[in-house]
């Protein structure tokens, strides 16, 4: 029997948003300056959803572990933000953007989410205009936009190469304003460690103040976690370093059922790995797939001399390349979506044609783009008979204006320039569309606690298309919690000041303590590096891009015994009274080991292929889509959510079946 | 690669620092900088010793987080790049690398490499912001057109990713580039315009408060920004600052 109740309300599709906010219960402003409200994160989630709360009169303490909230991963988004504005009159509408998510996702979403975050998407464009974000602007000096994969309209809004930071920044900049008239009280370089619960609602939380190693009681009415996502738990991801999972995680072992865990996106586009001393790996934005034509040698016979370095890929004419993007999938051609760019690239390298001495990577080519613009300006220019190098010249400038960034991020890395010879690229973990279950609220299965932006699951299903990640974390920020929250609250307005001088924090609290000291005193050989590393490359090997039932076996008695392991023998050196990054690694790497082997049981579980999660089990044998990911709608149609119940193994699943009204489910397919 | 390190420890705000020596074999000329200091550190925890403390998260040249001084250098040798994307082919084999932390009044050491750059936050709280609601009730956004230039520039100067180069490089500890860009992003967009005076004003009169020295136009700051952020910013704010002077 399942505890899960998604509260989506009632009514159509398209009325529910308006209807539900018609409905709700406010707060009197009043009354709002008493409520206390904790968000643990600020990214463009929690940046987003902090400024607002303060806005709106509520009294907001929010957390970040970096030195300043400027510095949330959201800031290395790099392509942009989707918004259904119609501005290109190509067709584009809500529906639009909420049919592209839905099957985007490979129908794992949940409807009524969609559809309300294709409905809010275009009021985030008008705020952050409003707010000073310098959105590309044509011209005419009105917005620019351009298109990314999965989709074929041009709905995406940019800055440069950099949108991520430009949005992160506005959030930052509203967050600024709230601080500085005391409404936001900022916590920097502060963890949160766990949640604190009082007759079964979240009242506060447990953090340690990283500078000085104080363990810190706050209490709230509510508690917002916007803590992220958690690709780290693959060692080598796009994430920052510090990104980590211990405040969802933290929450699940509180009551918080943890959703689809198993649901990585792996970004196609990413600067292939060098070495085994790498510490993270670098995405470049997949709007490149714009201008970018993606191949490999066709014979064999290239891919040893390139490897070798006896041939280099401008050597090769074009028949001798095999651009498989647009051989597969004429419709989409390179721009398909994440997931099947990244499984038709670890294809081709399985099947030997990987160009770099790995043998994963594959051609990410700009030449033809070059020319294509080289040729326009020369045009617009009035250059007759422009010389070929005139036209590179014209086109490189165009190229540079548009991804000058990201060419400059990948020569300073590869040491090649990305004008001159094709990038080499390869797939890569990047976004987690797993995560804290909510309902339509976007509460968790613990009242009063909620979670918003890449820490929860709600809105990407099995896999996230481009310039969505930008569009949820802020829409759920600006826009929805700020609503959803406040039903709740109008419940509070008695309750008072919540104490922390009470049995419940004095438990968690301990329990903090606890583990800190744990890992102080712990007499270990190994650092806590050794045992992520050890554990991303299981993560990767048997939980990776594809996945079949006797690897993930092995990979759940793997990650087990690392997990035992690292108790027995991790070295954490240092005092719990200072400023200790092994020790807050410690903590975070514990998370992992718990999450990893919890990932791999929902996958394992899910005997389907779907998004970025292919189960080579579930394959189609036959018709157009031979070889092409097969969905189990019959069986699967469900999100997976899991209680915790002591060890990972003994977690217990709870199914929120899907119901599509709006959408009929149908093999996706960009042929 | 064999190098030689030297690097400040400092046990934490109050203590004593001072250099200490340290050798690392067996470095990729592929590494970064920062894979070079985690190399380092699995050394000395492996060996029993603290690890060095230093800053840094995303990794991609973006979050501004890494803040060391290499070889008298704020991000090291390279142009154009933070710590991060400083990669070890700009050394050679047997070199020895001076590290420090970033040395300002404004910016006190927490531990090893680790500066406090709060003073940042408080200049950015007394003005970096346009007053508008979140609600989202806000006119559409191409219902003010903006000139193509004036956007670029905008975008240029909002490129700052506050990491605080450009105070570190400064022989009078300067924040006017970093409150420059911010200042120029908001006085080249219409939408900035009408806090355009008390902005100005505020973010100048903290920067000032918090012990940042002023511009001598030296523009050591410019060379060392990691995001090219050019020395105009900074003419741009004093044209602002003087006119908000004399508009009152």
């Amino acid at each position: 029997m399942s505890v899960l109740d998604s509260k989506v309300p009632k009514g159509p599709l398209k009325d529910k948003w308006t209807t539900y906010k018609d409905k709700i219960n406010l707060v009197n402003p009043a009354n709002k300056r008493s409520i206390d409200v904790i968000v643990v994160g600020t990214g463009l989630a929690g940046g987003s959803a902090a400024a607002t709360l303060a806005e709106l009169g509520y009294k907001v303490k929010a957390f970040c572990y970096q030195d300043s909230p400027r510095r949330a991963h959201s800031i290395a988004a790099q392509g942009g933000i989707n918004a259904a504005k119609n501005y290109q009159g190509d067709g584009d509408s809500t529906y639009r953007l909420f049919y592209d998510t839905v099957k985007g996702g490979d129908y794992r979403s949940r409807e009524a989410n969609v559809y309300r975050l294709a409905e809010v998407s275009a009021n985030i464009i008008d705020q952050c205009v409003a707010q000073g974000v310098p959105f590309a602007r044509d011209y005419g000096g009105l917005l620019d936009n351009r298109s990314f994969g999965g989709v074929l309209v041009s709905r995406t809004f940019y800055a440069k190469g950099q949108t991520g930071q430009q949005l992160l920044l506005g959030a930052y900049s509203a967050m600024n304003r709230q601080i500085a008239r005391g409404k936001i009280e900022m916590y920097n370089r502060h963890e949160m460690l766990d949640v604190v619960k009082v007759d079964g609602k979240a009242r506060g939380i447990i953090a340690r103040n990283l500078v000085t190693g104080e363990i810190e009681r706050h209490s709230a009415h509510a508690v917002v976690i916007a803590s992220g996502g958690y690709g780290n738990v693959y060692f080598l991801s796009t994430n920052a370093m510090g990104s980590n999972a211990t405040a969802a995680w933290k929450i699940h072992k509180k009551g918080a059922f943890f959703a689809n865990p198993c649901y990585t996106q792996i970004h196609p586009t990413c600067i292939p790995r060098s070495g085994d001393y790498q510490s993270k790996l670098t995405l470049m934005s997949e709007s490149l797939r714009n201008d970018g034509r993606i191949w490999v040698p066709k014979n064999m016979e290239d891919v040893m001399a390139i490897r070798e370095g006896k041939k280099l890929p401008t050597d090769l004419s074009e028949d001798e390349r095999d651009y498989y993007l647009e051989r597969r999938y004429p419709a989409f051609g390179n721009l398909v979506p994440r997931d099947v760019a990244s499984r038709a690239a670890k294809e081709r390298c399985d099947a030997g044609y990987g160009v770099n001495a790995t043998g994963e990577a594959v051609y990410l080519d700009f030449k033809s783009a070059i020319e294509r613009y080289g040729l326009e300006q020369a045009k617009i220019h009035g250059v007759l008979n422009p010389s070929k190098e005139k036209i590179t010249q014209l086109g490189e400038a165009v190229v540079e204006e548009k991804y000058g960034n990201l060419f400059q991020m990948y020569e300073k890395i590869v040491d090649q320039d990305p004008y001159k010879t094709p990038m080499m690229i390869y797939p890569a973990t990047h976004y987690t569309m797993g995560g804290v279950w909510v309902d339509y609220n976007l509460m968790t299965t613990v009242e009063g606690l909620y979670c918003i932006g890449e820490a929860n699951f709600s809105d990407h299903g099995a896999n996230r298309l481009g310039a969505s990640a930008l569009m949820q974390g802020l829409a759920d920020g600006y826009f929805v919690l700020p609503y959803t929250i406040g039903d709740y609250l109008s419940h509070e307005i008695r309750t008072g000041k919540i104490p922390t001088n009470t049995p419940e924090f004095d438990a968690a609290e301990k329990e903090v303590t606890d583990k800190i000291n744990f890992f102080i005193n712990n007499k270990g050989t190994h650092s806590v590096d050794y045992y992520h590393k050890k554990l991303g490359k299981i993560m990767w090997d048997k939980c990776g891009m594809s996945r079949n039932a006797a690897d993930l076996k092995q990979a759940i008695v793997e990650i087990k015994a690392i997990r035992e392991e690292f108790y027995k023998e991790v070295k954490v050196p240092g005092s719990a009274n200072e400023m200790n990054p092994e020790l807050e690694k410690a903590g975070r790497v514990a998370d992992f080991l718990e999450l990893g082997e919890l990932f791999a049981k929902d996958a394992l579980m899910r005997e389907e292929s779907c998004g970025g999660h292919f189960r080579e089990e579930s394959t189609e044998l036959d018709g157009e889509q031979k070889g092409e990911a097969k969905r189990n709608d019959a069986e699967y149609a469900f999100v997976a959510a899991w209680e915790y119940k002591g060890e990972p193994s003994d977690a217990v699943l709870h199914k929120e079946e899907l119901e599509f009204n709006d959408i009929e489910l149908k093999q996706r397919s960009y042929k | 690669m064999n190098l030689t390190l030297k690097i400040w420890r400092q046990k934490g705000p109050k203590d004593k620092g001072k250099m200490v020596d340290y050798q690392v074999t067996e470095i990729s000329e592929n590494m970064s900088f920062l894979e070079m200091m985690d190399v380092l550190n699995e050394q000395l925890i492996n060996k029993g010793e603290e690890p060095v403390a230093f800053d840094h998260d995303c990794r991609e040249g973006i979050c501004g987080m890494c803040s060391m001084y290499i070889n008298g250098e704020a991000h090291g040798p390279d142009r154009g790049v933070t710590t991060c994307q400083l990669h070890m082919r700009m050394f050679k084999d047997g070199d020895t690398i001076t590290i420090e932390p970033f040395r300002a009044k404004a910016f006190p050491v927490i531990k090893d490499l680790v500066v406090d750059r709060s003073s940042f936050e408080r200049i950015q709280q007394a003005g970096g912001f346009i007053s508008v609601n979140t609600s989202g009730n806000t006119q559409d956004a191409n219902a003010i057109p903006i000139d193509k230039h004036a956007a670029d520039m905008a975008m240029d100067s909002a490129t700052c990713i506050g990491c605080g180069a450009c105070v570190a490089s400064c022989k009078n500890s300067s924040a006017m580039l970093f409150v420059g860009a911010k200042v120029s992003q908001y006085a080249l967009l219409p939408q900035g315009q009408v806090e355009a005076v008390d902005r100005v004003k505020n973010m100048v009169a903290q920067m000032d408060l918090e012990g940042f020295g002023n511009c001598t136009n030296t523009g050591a700051c410019e060379v060392e920004c990691p995001k090219g952020i050019s020395l105009e910013n900074i003419a741009r704010l004093n044209r602002e600052y003087f006119k908000a002077s004399v508009k009152g």
